[in-house]
């Protein structure tokens, strides 16, 4: 039972880590119709920008709780900077040039981690987080670190979020019609590009929320880890439905429970069961659980 | 003359789909563009819109719609009714009405007061209607908004005798204020609304003057209508 527990709520807890790169990925998708191959690296900016400013904050805040909490905001707000102006500079030339838009985001992708690696070295660096983080509470028997916690309400909270934006802002009604029709939107006298900076900005935000919650459920940060989560974040988008955020929590919490049970039985299998999942999403629903599906589209 | 097109061509791939359309809408009243199908009519609309590239002119009230993106024409005073509706299915109707208020000042009584059932509706999915209620959606998504001029592309389309009355009475209460250019293949709707009509033929124009004085000549709607 206790290793069920703890199986189930790390598995939820990745699955929380998958969520937060999969909805900016899908948004962005939905919307605009970019592959974004760069939203690890704004994974692994955001955490970078995280630990440096902690590093930076050490002489200042002594409180690490204050610390880590200055050093995330900054970490969030590099994130969502850096996904803003990579849409205003990059994409934003390229509307609707899909090829050229894959291969920027694929080479930004790697220049960015190269960038990150020159600056600060290949090696991994740890985030300084408050004690309680790494302690652990007792659940039906197992001992759960309380990170996994954490990032459990962290994904709930964005969730809840980015459904209230959708539901009730003016925005978000932007980006809800823009998703089914952006052309018709534009056709109602809206500018559609602000909607595209700010879903960039917000897939930003929360890619780099990942980052640092990654680095924390990892114990380490380095210069690759977005690039390794983005592979599942895909797959999360794909079986979840392009362009829905409840198909990405949904399939999140999927990938993450699967991956960890199977891993438990017999390690390393866990991805591949992950792929498995894909490729029988695909064959019986072509547009994901909660996705639209037409052989054009 | 509000509208004036000059030369309009436009190419989608390898096909010159309009070949030079000159054109002038007079302002007030409902001026419509006949053709058969094919013939360029819908890409002329959404030519003006900015939704594709064209080359020429097209200038309203002496501003050339040409060059600016479609969300600044449409901030122009360019209201545009699309061929199939194309209301947003996963929103309500009346978030579909919502997204189309340009100011504080729409016309939610003006529209309310043209489809009631839309009132009602209010909390419906568009994508749940039925294809008359999702075009008065489509329609009051347009008229919403103070247009200079509208643009509204087969209104009629594929809807029942009973509404297509309903719209081409709305569309005749509109164009009391707004100026309507009007696709349309509905010939007693022409008939009934249009005081000039423009017909097109292979992406160029073969005809400009009086509704009226096209209509009553059998032998050339035959000839440019392919219409008995």
């Amino acid at each position: 039972m206790d290793t069920f527990v703890l199986l189930t709520v790390t598995g939820l807890a990745l699955g929380a880590l998958y969520f937060l790169i999969a909805s900016g990925l899908s948004l962005i998708y939905g919307l605009m119709g970019v592959l974004n191959f760069a939203h690890g690296a704004f994974l692994t900016i955001g955490s970078y920008a995280a630990w440096w400013s902690s590093v930076k904050l050490q002489g200042t805040i002594g409180s690490v709780g204050l610390r880590f909490a200055v050093s995330v905001v900054i970490g969030l707000a590099v994130g969502a900077a850096v996904a803003a102006l990579v849409e205003l500079v990059l994409i934003r030339p390229l509307y609707l040039r899909h090829i050229e838009q894959v291969l920027v985001t694929v080479g930004l992708s790697f220049a960015l981690i190269a960038l990150v690696q020159a600056y600060w070295g290949p090696d991994i660096h740890e985030l300084d987080v408050p004690s309680w983080l790494n302690g652990t509470t007792g659940l039906g028997g197992a001992h759960v670190p309380n990170y996994n916690f954490v990032e459990i309400l962290v994904a709930g909270g964005v969730l809840a979020g980015l459904l209230a934006f959708l539901r009730f802002t003016r925005y978000g009604l932007i980006i809800r019609a823009g998703v089914e029709n952006r052309a018709m939107v534009t056709a109602l006298g809206i500018d559609v590009k602000k909607a595209f900076t700010l879903v960039f900005a917000i897939g930003g935000l929360a890619a780099a929320l990942a980052g640092v919650l990654a680095g924390i459920h990892f114990s380490e940060i380095d210069p690759t880890q977005g690039t390794s989560l983005l592979i599942f974040a895909f797959i999360v988008v794909v079986i979840g439905g392009l362009g829905s955020i409840v198909g990405s929590a949904v399939a999140a919490v999927m990938v993450g429970l699967v991956q960890q049970y199977v891993n438990y039985k017999s390690s390393g299998i866990g991805d591949l069961s992950v792929v498995l999942m894909l490729a029988i999403t695909l064959l019986i629903r072509p547009g994901g659980l909660f996705g639209k599906w037409s052989p054009t589209h | 003359m509000i509208l004036e097109v000059e030369d309009l061509h436009v190419y989608l791939g390898q096909s010159h789909v309009l070949q030079g359309v000159s054109f002038s809408v007079p302002e007030g009243g409902v001026t419509a563009v006949l053709g058969r199908n094919g013939v360029g009519k819908t890409t002329t609309m959404r030519a003006l819109m900015g939704l594709v590239s064209p080359r020429g002119r097209a200038t309203l009230a002496g501003v050339d719609l040409t060059r600016l993106p479609t969300h600044e024409i449409v901030r122009l005073g360019v209201g545009y009714v699309p061929e199939d509706r194309e209301v947003f299915a996963g929103l309500t109707v009346e978030e579909n009405l919502r997204l189309a208020v340009r100011n504080g000042s729409a016309r939610y009584d003006l529209v309310y007061d043209l489809f009631p059932e839309l009132r009602e509706r209010g909390q419906q999915r568009a994508g749940t209607l039925s294809g008359g209620q999702q075009q008065m959606v489509a329609i009051a998504r347009a008229l919403l908004n103070e247009n200079r001029v509208l643009l509204v592309d087969e209104p009629t389309k594929g809807l029942a005798p009973l509404l297509v009355a309903e719209v081409a009475e709305v569309l005749a209460k509109a164009s009391e204020t707004e100026t309507i250019l009007l696709v349309e293949q509905n010939l007693s709707v022409v008939e009934r609304l249009a005081r000039d009509a423009i017909v097109l033929d292979q992406g160029r124009v073969v005809y400009t003057g009086p509704a009226k004085d096209l209509l009553s000549d059998r032998q050339r709607v035959r000839t440019l209508l392919g219409v008995a």
